[in-house]
């Protein structure tokens, strides 16, 4: 295989009609990559193999190795407890004001496990089977197989932490079925799933901090990855410049390894179901230090958000997929019906449109074909609610039937709270009227690039959770997301990261090494920018320009023409952005507007490149649908001949384009199929 | 709707604050009570005054990150959190006032923030079951009754938000600490530092500066999670039993 393939080679080389390179000039073709981490081993035995690889570190020396970790969520919290109940010097870091707040906290639904306790046919392999179809054919067979390995010991670590899961009455654990899959698989504690495991990591770090082992930096933000020279010109990952956020103090943290578990960028769009305060800017500063950033444009569109109700809006919110077990999507035949009373549409009026579509799947497809369904009968004008620019954006989520059979109160106790927090938000009852909904932002599946380690492109420098691309491919299946949090810190992490660490003792850094000190300086000149242009507009909107662009051109359906546009826009805005924002307010002082600033130029750079990616990919595959890749009847059309790759991004400096590096997929205990739920 | 806003601002922990009055016009219904804030902060930013400072972040009423005193109200008239208060329960020409939690053991940070690391270190005095990573056994080999799990599970949703203390005139964190112990004392795998448990948290409690419960009940009526009153029965029970058990 060549080193680099050209542009034009790879043209030579496709079967697609017409231009193929859509993204001619905007990138520049770089080596291949490969994940040297994973066994040659039959996928079984792959990660066995790899732990007994791994070497150790004995308890004595674990003392003096010190791990910093960015993020509290599923991944981090994990992650930080496990590494400092072994021994490990450990720091975590949080922007809230306490770990127990990390967005994981607000997942709905619940976690998947091979458990088969339902003896519906699950297996691992099954889950396994079932992710890797579900992501289109674009994740790592290897971190998918272990992911479904140790999905058994989540449950059980979980349960034995006091997490709360729902029971049956003979008191062993109760289960349910989710979008995408046919078996019972996944535990849940109600509608707040992610708050129970993330409440039980917390308990587990919290203990750690008691111990000592485990130090917190609540209200810390990074805003820089430290990399240091080992003496052989490799550039390793040596710590974080982070800001307190109530003093202003840059502080800089050294350790002999960092792991970035800083969750998604899904805050690129504005409007999207993360907390607020999800960023990209711990990854983004890692990216621009040399970690590639792989298959940035894969977007998860969730179908069951409550929609958009106006211009004053600062998120969304979902509602739980897990509704789709029991509720029925329709929408009005005829368009004449769309602002009648939905009870006074007769049954032979009504299009549930997926069950008509995909008869054995109905209501439970896959979260992209669900999504697309909604936005096609939408945008066919028999969309149901208000009309927000002149379209009408919602469809029916009805419990009418769901009601007749177990009852207001069955209802209540197997949604809890959904029911009282969709009549808070829109102020109708969902027990009389059917509940809308449409989609929105949800998840990223691209992250920076790691190896079967989880090991980014720069030594040293570990990445977890949904900041990671490795595990979902090109859309991910509900709760398959608190099973990759866990899965990474608890069970995966704390064994690939001694591999590294037996290396050590590493050299001693120290806060004056010249590395340490540019790093701080950068961070101080960021601050010192954004407080001194004194323009006319504020963070916001501009966050909320970028995000208009983003869905407009690079959500649901992208084309060429689009994207293309998209990155005029969005390099001009930026341009205005650093000439003309105004942030008021002080350096050294808690600064909610400083804050944005810094996470908004982060997006800025992030968008383009997802633009980029999509670009490129002239494929739809899961989330990510290219207008030109459809099949007669618009369902997703992948070129696996083509397409069948990671797209690993590299920074390649301020005013270069980005380079694309290749992971090719190959696939060994599955064989590629065109992914069909009909 | 149009709104006199009288809002508690304070640069940081040492400065003296004060209320300062804002006009805001053509608020919408569908706002959320944050929402309106982020109207109002763009307003400022605009006219070249800082934004007032205040948490939030999940926006869904799960994180516990928000928390306002609206008009003398730990999260405003409803049982609910700020984020999910929404605009429809105030009224046109109204006048709200917008304050920090009030407590001792939580200090303002600046404006409306405020510092509640002590339930974090409430926690680590015994919030927990001491389980390693990777010695579990079988999730199915200890079965526990529906019910117990159930009410487990309803006094776990505590969300750390704070009312309770902001309600309370004695600034007490009982409901918060009652939920966490009764949380892991109705499980089978809670049971082993039951004692320990409630009496290192309750220790932690005090040295923070929480006060003593007296039994009103005003936490209870704040709690956006409805956590009940008999959690804190079930803290002194547990007490009790601690200090038979000779601890
Ligand atoms: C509404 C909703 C419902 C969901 N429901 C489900 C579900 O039912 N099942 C499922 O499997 N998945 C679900 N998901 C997805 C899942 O919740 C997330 O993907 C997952 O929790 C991410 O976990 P994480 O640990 O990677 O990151 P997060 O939980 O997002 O944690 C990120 C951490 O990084 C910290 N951080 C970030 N940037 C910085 C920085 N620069 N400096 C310092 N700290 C930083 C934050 O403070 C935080 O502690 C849902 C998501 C949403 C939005
Ligand atoms: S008990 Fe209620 S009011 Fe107190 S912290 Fe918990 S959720 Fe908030
Ligand atoms: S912002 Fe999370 S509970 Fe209000």
């Amino acid at each position: 295989m060549p080193d680099t393939v050209s542009a034009a080679e790879a043209s030579v080389s496709g079967s697609l009609d017409g231009d193929y390179d859509d993204a001619a000039g905007y990138y520049t073709p770089g080596a291949p990559l490969v994940d040297t981490k994973a066994p040659d081993a039959p996928i079984a035995e792959r990660w066995q193999t790899r732990k007994f690889e791994a070497r150790l570190v004995n308890p004595a020396n674990r003392r003096k190795l010190s791990i910093i970790i960015v993020g509290t969520g599923l991944a981090g919290a994990s992650a930080a407890a496990t590494l400092g109940e072994a021994g490990y010097r450990v720091k975590s870091f949080c922007y809230q004001d306490s770990p127990r707040r990390a967005h994981s906290i607000a997942a709905q639904g619940g976690i998947n496990a091979a458990k088969n306790y339902k003896e519906d046919g699950d297996s691992v392999h099954r889950l396994f089977y079932d992710t890797v179809k579900g992501g289109d054919y674009r994740s790592r067979e290897s971190n998918v197989y272990r992911l479904a390995e140790v999905s058994t010991n989540i449950i059980d670590q979980c349960v034995a932490q006091g997490v709360p899961f729902a029971r049956e009455y003979g008191g062993l654990l109760d289960n349910r079925s989710f979008g995408g899959v046919q078996v019972s698989r996944t535990f849940y504690a109600r509608g707040q799933t992610g708050q129970q495991l993330l409440i039980g990591a917390y308990q587990a770090l919290e203990r750690q901090v008691a111990a000592g082992t485990v130090e917190t930096y609540t209200r810390h933000e990074m805003l820089e990855l430290i990399t240091v020279d080992d003496g052989t010109g490799q550039e390793r990952a040596r710590g974080i410049v982070a800001r307190d956020m109530v003093t202003g103090e840059v502080q800089t943290h050294v350790a002999d390894v960092v792991v970035l578990a800083s969750g998604g960028y899904g805050n690129v769009f504005y409007l999207s179901t993360n907390a607020m305060g999800c960023n990209v800017t711990a990854a983004w500063r890692a990216h621009r230090k040399g970690a590639y950033m792989a298959n940035p444009c894969y977007t998860q569109i969730h179908p069951t958000c409550i929609p958009v109700s106006g211009s004053h809006q600062s998120k969304l919110t979902l509602m739980s997929e897990s509704l789709r077990n029991d509720g029925r999507i329709w929408v009005p035949k005829n368009q004449a019906d769309c602002d009648k009373d939905p009870r006074d549409i007769p049954e032979e009026d009504r299009d549930y449109y997926l069950e008509r579509i995909y008869p054995s799947f109905g209501n439970l497809v896959p979260r992209d074909i669900a999504s697309r369904a909604a936005k096609n009968v939408c945008d066919e004008g028999r969309g149901v609610g208000p009309e927000v620019d002149g379209v009408r954006r919602g469809v029916y989520l009805d419990f009418s039937a769901a009601i007749e059979r177990l009852g207001e109160k069955g209802i209540t106790e197997k949604y809890d709270n959904l029911f009282d927090m969709y009549e808070r938000i829109t102020g109708e009852n969902p027990f009389e009227v059917p509940m809308r909904i449409y989609p929105a932002v949800h998840y990223v599946m691209g992250g920076l690039w790691v190896d079967y380690d989880l090991q980014s492109t720069i030594p040293g420098l570990f990445v977890t959770g949904e900041a990671n691309f490795s595990d979902h491919g090109a859309n991910r299946l509900g709760a398959s997301a608190l099973m990759q949090g866990l899965a990474d810190g608890y069970f995966v992490l704390p064994h690939t990261i001694r591999d590294y660490l037996a290396d050590g003792p590493f050299e001693e850094i120290t806060e004056d090494h010249p590395a340490v000190v540019e790093a701080r300086e950068s961070v101080k000149a960021r601050i010192d920018h954004f407080l001194s242009v004194n323009g006319t507009r504020s963070v916001d909107s501009y966050h909320r320009e970028l995000g208009n662009i983003m869905w407009e051109y690079c959500g649901m359906e992208r084309t060429e023409t689009g994207l293309k546009k998209a990155i005029d826009l969005i390099r001009s805005l930026k341009d205005d952005f650093y000439r003309n924002v105004k942030v008021l307010g002080g350096a050294e002082t808690l600064n909610q507007s400083l804050e944005k600033a810094g996470r908004v130029a982060d997006f800025f750079e992030l968008g383009e490149l997802m633009c980029i990616d999509a670009l490129n990919r002239r494929e739809s595959c899961g989330g990510h649908f290219r207008g030109e890749s459809q099949t007669e009847d618009g369902e997703a059309l992948r070129h696996d001949d083509e397409f069948a790759y990671v797209a690993a991004w590299e920074w390649a400096g301020e005013d270069s384009i980005p380079v694309l590096h290749k992971e090719d997929l190959t696939y060994t205990a599955i064989e590629m199929k065109q992914r069909s739920y009909k | 709707m149009n709104l006199t806003l009288k809002i508690w601002r304070q640069p940081d922990a040492s400065s003296a604050g004060a209320m300062h009055t804002y006009q805001l016009a053509d608020v919408s219904p569908d706002m959320s009570f944050l929402e309106m804030l982020d109207v109002l902060n763009e307003q400022l930013n605009e006219q070249g005054e800082e934004p007032i400072a205040f948490d939030s972040d999940c926006r869904e009423g799960i994180c516990g990150m928000c928390g306002l005193m609206i008009n003398g109200d730990a999260h405003g008239p409803e049982v609910t959190t700020t984020c999910q208060l929404h605009m429809r329960s105030f009224k046109n020409g109204e006048t709200i006032t917008v304050e920090p939690w009030r407590s001792d053991a939580f200090p303002v940070i600046k404006d409306l923030v405020v510092d509640r690391s002590a339930f974090d270190r409430i926690i680590q005095q015994g919030g927990y079951i001491s389980v390693n990573t990777g010695s579990a056994p079988e999730a199915h080999s200890v079965p526990v009754p529906r019910d117990d799990a159930l009410r487990a599970f309803n006094v776990a949703t505590c969300i750390g938000c704070g009312a309770c203390v902001a309600a309370c005139p004695n600034g007490s964190a009982s409901l918060f600490m009652g939920a966490k112990i009764t949380h892991l004392g109705e499980l089978p795998q809670g049971q082993p530092e039951r004692d320990s448990r409630v009496v290192n948290m309750v220790a932690q409690h005090d040295h923070e500066g929480f006060g003593g419960c007296t039994n009103i009940g005003a936490c209870t009526a704040a709690c956006p999670k409805e956590i009940p009153l008999d959690v804190i029965s079930q803290l002194n029970k547990d007490l009790r039993t601690s200090i038979k058990h000779g601890h």
